[in-house]
Formats: C-alpha cells, structure tokens, sequence
C-alpha cells in the first residue's frame, strides 16, 4: 500500500515509525530537509522536499498512484489545502487529516465530503478523551476498550507492599474473588506475555483483561482507589486542557485551571465560563498550595514542557493526591520514567498514532481483517479484536488442544454482548469476537497467523 | 563501530562471491581445463570458509548504530576483501602467477576500469576469462545493491540501508527512486540485467560467437572494458562496433532515467539537464576530433565510426578500443583526457567524476564569479529547475579538492617507476577515473605489467577509490573512523 506523509513534526514521525513496520511504501513529505534527512536514514522510506500542499510536490511524491494520504503538517489550513488538491488529483485517494483548531472541528464534521476527507483526527480531543476515561474510571493508569465497550485491557501498576506483589498468576482469581486475566507484563522497560506460575513483583506494569465488572471487583478487593474524581486541578491552559474541562464540567465535576499567560487565561475564561481561571506559574508551589492542591482529587499536568510536567506530578504525588496524570509531548522513552511517581502518562501523539495505524491496518486486509488494534506496554504489544468467521482455523476446539504460536495469547470471547476470559475449556464459534495479545515480532494480520502452522 | 554487522555484511558478500564464481567454474569444466576448474573449486573452497568464519565471528549482530560511519567503511572493507579473495582463481591457475598482479586485476575488474596487466589475453583459459569479464558486470551497479536486492527486508531496518546504498552508489546526491530499498535495488537491477540481454542479443545476431558476446557485454554493461582479444574490438565487424558504441552510451546514462522513461515521465527525462550535458558532450567532442582527424582514416564513415567508439568509451569510463588512438594528434588526445575526468552520468555504472558534478561546479563557478561582480545579488543555483542545496555544493567542491590530491599524490608515487610523464599521468587518471587504457606506454595496445608492486598497489588502491567515489577509501584510512569516540 502507498501512503504519503505530509508534514514529519511529532506526530508524523510516530506514524512513521509505526507504519515502517508495517507493509507499506511510505513517502514522506516536510518543508525541513533536516527532518526529511533524520527519517531517510532511520527508517526505509522516501523523502520530497516541498510544501504539501502545491500539486507538483504531490506529483513528485507520486500521489497519482498513492492509496492514503496523512496530513499531519502544523497548520490545520495547510492540512486542508493538502488534502483538498490531492484528491482533486486523485478521487480514490484516502485521506486522514490531522485538525486542531478547536473553531474548525465541528464545521470539519459537516463538511467532511467538501473536503474530501476520510477521517479527521485531533491528538488534542483523543488525550483529552483519555484523560477524561481515566478521571471517570480512576485506578486504572490506562484503559483500551474492544468489542463495542464488552471487553477492556487495563493497565494497572503493582506498589510497593502489594498484595498482588509476589503473587503468582494462578492465585490471582481465587485471591480476590474475581475473573480476569493478565495479559501481558512490562517490568524494566520489557514487555512478555506470562504464563500461570508467573510471579508478579513490585514496580511491574500489568495489562489485565476482563468484564467491567471483574475488573472492578479486583479493584475493590485489591485496595486500590475507587473514588471518583469531583475537584480537578489542571496546570496549563492548552487546547488539551479546553476539551477535558469541557467535558468534566459537562459531567457536573468542578474544575480549575492554573495558566501563567495572562492571554490565554482570558481566553479561556471566555471559552469556559463555568470553569474557575487562575493565572499563576503551575511550576510554583507556592501558588498550587494556595490554590488548594492538597484537597483536589486529582491533578492533570499539561504545560507544553515535559519537564514541568514531570515535576509537577511528582510533586503532586507526593503530597498525596490520589490521582495524578501526565501529559508528554515527546513520550520515545516512557519507560525511563516508569520508576518516578507520575500517575498516568497520556502521550497525545501515541494516541493520535495509534489511530492512524489502525485506519491503514482495516484499509489493508477487508478479509479476516483485525476490528481494532490497539498498542499496549509502550507499544511493545498489541492487543488485536478480530471477528472468527468460517475460514478460521480451530473452531469449536477447546482451547487447550488448539496450538497457538509463542507470544501469542488469546485473551477473551465475546459473544452476544458477553465476554468471557479464555481458559483451556474456552472454544470459539464463527461470529464471535476475539482479543488476541501479541508481543511476537511476527505481524499478526488475520486471525489465523495466531496459530502454530501444522505440519502434517 | 558496530564490528559484528561489518562482519556479517562481509560474510554474506563472501558466499556471494563464491556463488558467482560456480558458472566460470562451469566453462572451465566444460572445455575440460581441469587445472582452471580446480583452482575455482579452491577459490569458492577459501572464501566459504573465510566467510564462515566471519559469520561465525558476527553471531549476535545487530543493525542497530549502523550509522552512516559503518556504512561507508563496511563497502570500502568488503570491496577489498572481495578483491583479495577474488583474484585467487588467477593465481590458482597460475594464468596470472604473481598475486600483486592478479589483484590489480581483480580490482580492475570489479572497480569497472579494465586496465590490465596481462601481455596475451587471448591466451588465458575461457572460465578465466569469462570471470574477469563477471567482475566488470557485478561491480557495475554495485555488490551490496545486489545483496539489497535479493536479501529479504526485515520490518524495521532503521535506514541501515540508505548507508549502504549511499556509499556504494555513484553520484552527488544518491536518494531512491521508490519508497522501498529493496525495490529500488531490484529495479536498479532488474533494468541492467535486461540492458545486459539486449546487448548480448545484438552482438549475437551481429555475427560474434556467444562466448565473446556475454563477455563483452559484461565489460559493456559494468563500463568496464575487459575483452577476449587482443585487440580489444578491432577486430570485429563495424556492426559489432557500433552497437557496442550505443550500448555504452546507454549504460553511461543515470539508471533513474529508463525508471522514469518507462513510468512515462518522457518530459522530465528529455529536459534533464545532466543527459542533456552528458549527449552534448560526446556530440561536441565527436565534432571536434572528426574535424581534428581529417585525412587519418580513408573514409569518413570509418573516421566517425572509430570517433564515436572512442569518445563514447572514454567518456562511459569503459575503455574499449577500436583504434589505437595513442596516436592521433594531440589536440584529439587532449580532449580524450578530459573526457576521462567528466566521466558518465550520476547513478550510471561509470565512472570519472560524473556528468553531475561537472554540470555542478560549473554552475557554482559561474554563481562564485557573478556574486564578486554584484556582490549583494542573492543567486542560488539552480538544475532541473531546483535549487541545489548548499551543502551539496559544498560536498562537490570537497569531492573535486579530495580528487585533485589524489590524482597529485598518487601521480607522484607512479612517477617512481620512471616512465614518461604522459603515460605515469595518464595511468593515474585511467585508473583512478575506471577507464582502463590510457596514452603512452599504458595505451590501449599496452598493458600495465611493466610497473613496479608499489605502483600497481597504489593504481588499485587508487581505482577502489574513483570507483566508490574517494570517501569509503578514505574512511577505512581515517583515524578518526576508528577511535571510540
């Protein structure tokens, strides 16, 4: 599949990254020779130097015979422009643009065919929706949803003193009086799918699998917080910061937004009447105390410096907040940070990648093709839902007799709005949905690539 | 410096070799010269267990910080090694006794330049022959392109690639001309090889026996110029002769051209600046020497014919000759020196110092010269309608200053052997520009057997150099490549 990238900032790089390990042509297109230079020799794509947006550049980069376009350059006009000449030049074009401006995105929603765009996605809507996942449902660091809602892979962190610390895998169930399933493990920046007599130890990052309820339970049996946040203190006035407040003030919870530039903080007192603006330096102790820092019950930081960010939320951990979250802007090396207490990371171009990703993966395989894919464990592993249907291998054999491949666990059922964990007695039908986890090298692209080939 | 991956690198092109040696092992056997089928069963013998123990040592590789620095010394390391190991046949057999000598050989061919050291070539075995003609075919566009071509691309390859074509490729700014590496390489490949078949097709039907006909379009194709006679073509029809004229010309011109002429880009491929420079040239010089040479040869037609042949030769880098044309006039061997230094085109198989780069430093020149008569005018310079970046003008000039130096030193060095100024010149530029004969005693009815071990190490050393485009070479020279840090 041919894909053109226009625009290689922070976004684009990721989704470069990303789709280079995936089986596509990729040409990217960026005003920087630079930043075109840096990605020609990390990855193997093709770069055009040129403004995305002028027909002889996009003729260069051959959209002719392109199948998808990504617009992901800083100006959400230029986006625009880009993606409205290249369908001009090419009607079977997809295109995937990448719109920010808070004023355009519902006219973007309606206009969506004049522009001739295939999906519009906004890095700033997407975190801000996670964060507010994350606010609603609080425990958990990060939560993927499959099957329409049914089955969720959650992320949890095991502290210090645990009772989950030195527990293996086996017990866990019997322990807490729930049904879920560990799916995949990150302990020292590695991710592996673990099997029964796996130990769980303190520090682990674990992904675990079930019902929304069973998920619950294991929270409310494990002693991890249940309290659902009703005071929300957000550092920094970014464009983040605008949709989460308007959606946690839309949900009746009071929210309170520190931002040091006095500009911004107007316009955001115009944009949220309802939201209390206060200007001051978040990066200040002082002024987070006297705004009351110690009686919020969370805290989002969300300055465009990572390294502000970084010390805020560990400040806020420290003086015990229960819920902390962190933005980062540039998050390649999340798991450096696994040790330090931030709360919940949401990296805004990860999700915005991840989205991308999964629109080239449905664009590339219609036929027992994954639903949805999401990357788990900093992107190590994926977490794949796919449909059975009647070409698939296994059907209707108990899972133990089924062989499947190494790194490969195939985590839960659905079938009728129910899910189910996979056990050794679960078998599957045509019709069902399944999440699958992989952190195999090997793509797993349909639903038969999870199975030991036989040979016999 | 990542080792184990140069080690592996190394490996891989080992097996390869000794892969390609397997078909001149097969004519060997074929005209039953056992002792030549011998010593190529030796030879792959050495090399596969040479490589083995390379592989052996490289357990663990990893492409990871394979930068731009391994890079470019993994292709200057696996050219001389690929080299060393592939005269072994020559020496094996005892065709070329003295290992000094087969290398230079070796190097010759590989490097595409076809100068020779040896007195009687038709007096070597036919899967000798036929070996020293493969070189020229396999160094033409490149062993690792090969190995990019035909190795199976791992997901995330983390631009190790790029490196590698970058600094076996010839030509200023080597970019690809697909997004995938592997692509780029088969096309590259795929257009040569049938580029190859024509050719071989037409000197066929032409009347020259299949075995001369693959030869020589290996020499053809590789710019190379190894022949099986003595005479190099002199002794073929004039047919023959021309479509070997066209033929070279044909693999002097830049590879993405034939991409672009068969993705229908006809426009862009006929306002190229630099085939429109590299056409002209050979038609201007063609002119001039045809002028020159009035009343050398009884007909016009043969006048032409030999012109043609020789400038499209000299210019493509390849060295065929039809004539011996040491002995023209001066002013005709003049402008065949400087044919020399132009070479073929950028992402050709030639070499010298590219068609490119001159249309480059003259444009720089002529921009220099006017910014000192207005020095506040802003000018860039501009070819095929784009402007050039300034870094890559300043990597040319850098290019031309690393290729004067060369030339320099390494004329002084050659000069130790006491022949005449012309020829000890004219040697260094054949060599070090991959032509093969040059004037005087290195003309094209001589050899280069008559210079001493320390020449004929520098002359090979020297033709590594102009065939991957000085820097690889210099790198694998250069202290700095190995310190840590």
């Amino acid at each position: 599949m041919k894909i053109l990238i226009a625009g290689n900032g922070k976004v684009g790089s990721m989704v470069t990254r990303q789709l280079s390990n995936e089986n596509c042509d990729l040409t990217l297109i960026d005003r920087n020779k630079q930043v075109l230079e840096s990605c020609m020799e990390h990855y193997d794509v093709m770069g055009i130097q040129g403004n995305c947006a002028s027909m002889d550049t996009l003729l260069d980069a051959g959209v002719k015979d392109a199948d998808l376009l990504i617009a992901m350059t800083g100006q959400d006009e230029i986006n625009l422009l880009c993606c409205l000449t290249a369908h001009f030049m090419n009607p079977k074009l997809h295109t995937i643009v990448r719109i920010r401006n808070p004023e355009y995105v519902n006219q973007i929603y309606s206009m969506r065919s004049d522009f001739a765009i295939s999906m519009a996605v906004n890095p700033d809507r997407q975190a801000a929706t996670e964060i507010y996942k994350l606010l609603r449902y609080p425990g958990f660091l990060k939560r993927d949803t499959f099957v329409r809602g049914n089955a969720e892979i959650v992320e949890l962190r095991i502290k210090e003193h645990s009772q989950m610390a030195g527990l293996p895998l086996t017990k866990l169930n019997s322990l807490f009086k729930t049904q879920v399933l560990v799916c995949a493990v990150l302990r020292d920046g590695e991710a592996f799918i673990p099997a029964g007599h796996f130990m769980l130890e303190a520090g682990d990052r674990v992904f675990v699998t079930g019902a929304s309820e069973n998920l619950s339970k294991l929270l409310r049996n494990t002693g991890i917080i249940a309290r659902r946040a009703r005071r929300v203190l957000i550092a920094g006035a970014s464009r983040i910061s605008y949709y989460l407040a308007q959606n946690l003030l839309s949900g009746g919870v009071s929210v309170q937004i520190l931002e040091k530039d006095p500009d911004r903080c107007r316009d955001m007192c115009v944009l949220l009447p309802d939201a209390s603006i206060v200007k001051g330096d978040a990066s200040d102790q002082q002024i987070l105390n006297e705004e009351g820092i110690r009686n919020c019950d969370a805290f989002v930081t969300m300055t465009g410096e990572d390294e502000t960010n970084i010390v805020m939320s560990i400040y806020g951990t420290h003086i015990g907040v229960p819920q902390v979250i962190t933005k980062l802007g540039r998050a390649e090396n999340v798991h450096m940070l696994d040790d330090l207490p931030i709360g919940s990371i949401v990296s805004p171009k990860e999700l915005c990648s991840n989205t991308i990703v999964r629109y080239v993966r449905a664009m590339q395989n219609q036929e027992g093709a994954a639903v949805t894919i999401h990357m788990i464990a900093d992107g190590q592993v994926e977490a794949i839902e796919f449909i059975v249907d009647e070409s698939t291998l296994h059907c209707g054999e108990p899972l133990k007799e089924v062989p499947i491949k190494k790194d490969v666990l195939l985590a839960s059922i659905s079938r009728d709005g129910k899910t189910e964990i996979a056990g050794g007695d679960s078998r599957f039908y045509p019709g069902d949905s399944l999440v699958v986890v992989s952190a195999g090298r090997g793509a797993i692209r349909q639903l038969n690539d999870i199975f030991e080939r036989q040979y016999s | 410096m990542n080792y184990r991956m140069l080690a592996r690198l190394n490996g891989e092109i080992l097996i390869m070799e000794a892969i390609f040696m397997i078909p001149a092992m097969m004519i060997s056997a074929w005209e039953s010269n056992w002792n030549a089928a011998a010593s190529f069963g030796y030879s792959i013998l050495i090399i596969l267990v040479v490589s083995g123990i390379l592989l052996l040592l490289s357990k663990g590789a990893r492409r990871r910080g394979f930068y731009a620095r391994e890079g470019m010394v993994s292709v200057g390391l696996i050219w001389i090694v690929m080299s060393a190991l592939g005269c072994l046949p020559f020496v094996i057999s005892g065709e070329i006794p003295h290992y000094i000598d087969a290398f230079f050989e070796t190097v010759s061919g590989f490097t595409t330049t076809g100068a020779s050291i040896v007195p009687n070539v038709e007096a070597l075995s036919k899967g000798i022959l036929y070996w020293r003609s493969f070189t020229h075919w396999v160094g033409g566009m490149g062993v690792l392109v090969f190995l990019l071509a035909i190795v199976p691309t791992s997901g995330n390859d983390r631009g190790f690639t790029l490196h590698l074509l970058r600094a076996e490729s010839p030509g200023p700014s080597v970019g690809k001309i697909v997004p995938r590496m592997k692509q780029t390489a088969m096309i590259l490949y795929i257009l040569y090889l049938v580029l190859t078949v024509l050719d071989i097709f037409f000197l066929v039907i032409g009347g020259m026996p299949l075995f001369d006909s693959v030869c020589h379009a290996f020499g053809t194709a590789g710019t190379g110029g190894f022949g099986v006679k003595a005479d190099s073509i002199a002794g073929y029809s004039p047919y023959l002769q021309n479509v070997t004229t066209v033929f070279m010309i044909l693999f002097g011109v830049n590879f993405s051209c034939y991409y672009l002429l068969i993705m229908k880009h006809f426009k862009e491929v006929l306002l190229d600046e630099e085939l429109r420079l590299y056409l002209g040239v050979i038609f201007g010089s063609v002119i001039l020497i045809t002028l020159n040479l009035r009343g050398f040869y009884k007909t016009l037609e043969e006048t032409v014919r030999h012109v043609f042949f020789q400038v499209a030769s000299i210019i493509t880098t390849t060295g065929y000759a039809t004539t011996d044309f040491d002995l023209w006039p001066s002013f005709s061997k003049a402008i065949l020196l400087g044919l020399m230094v132009i070479g073929a085109c950028a992402g050709s198989t030639g070499g010298g110092l590219k068609c490119a780069r001159f249309l480059l430093l003259v444009k720089g020149l002529r921009r220099n010269i006017r910014q000192v008569l207005h020095p506040q005018k802003v000018q860039v310079v501009r070819v095929n309608h784009r402007m050039v970046d300034e870094q890559i003008l300043a990597n040319t000039n850098a290019y031309l200053s690393a290729y004067v130096i060369i030339i320099i030193l390494s004329t002084l060095v050659v000069s130790l052997d006491g022949f005449s100024f012309e020829t000890n010149f004219s040697a260094v530029l054949c060599t070090f520009n991959n032509i093969g004969p040059g004037l005087a005693q290195v003309g094209p009815t001589c050899n280069f057997s008559a210079y001493g071990i320390v020449s004929k190490l520098v002359l090979s050393l020297g033709m590594l150099a102009g065939r991957l485009e000085i820097f690889p070479i210099l790198a694998i020279f250069s202290r700095s490549t190995w310190k840590k840090l």
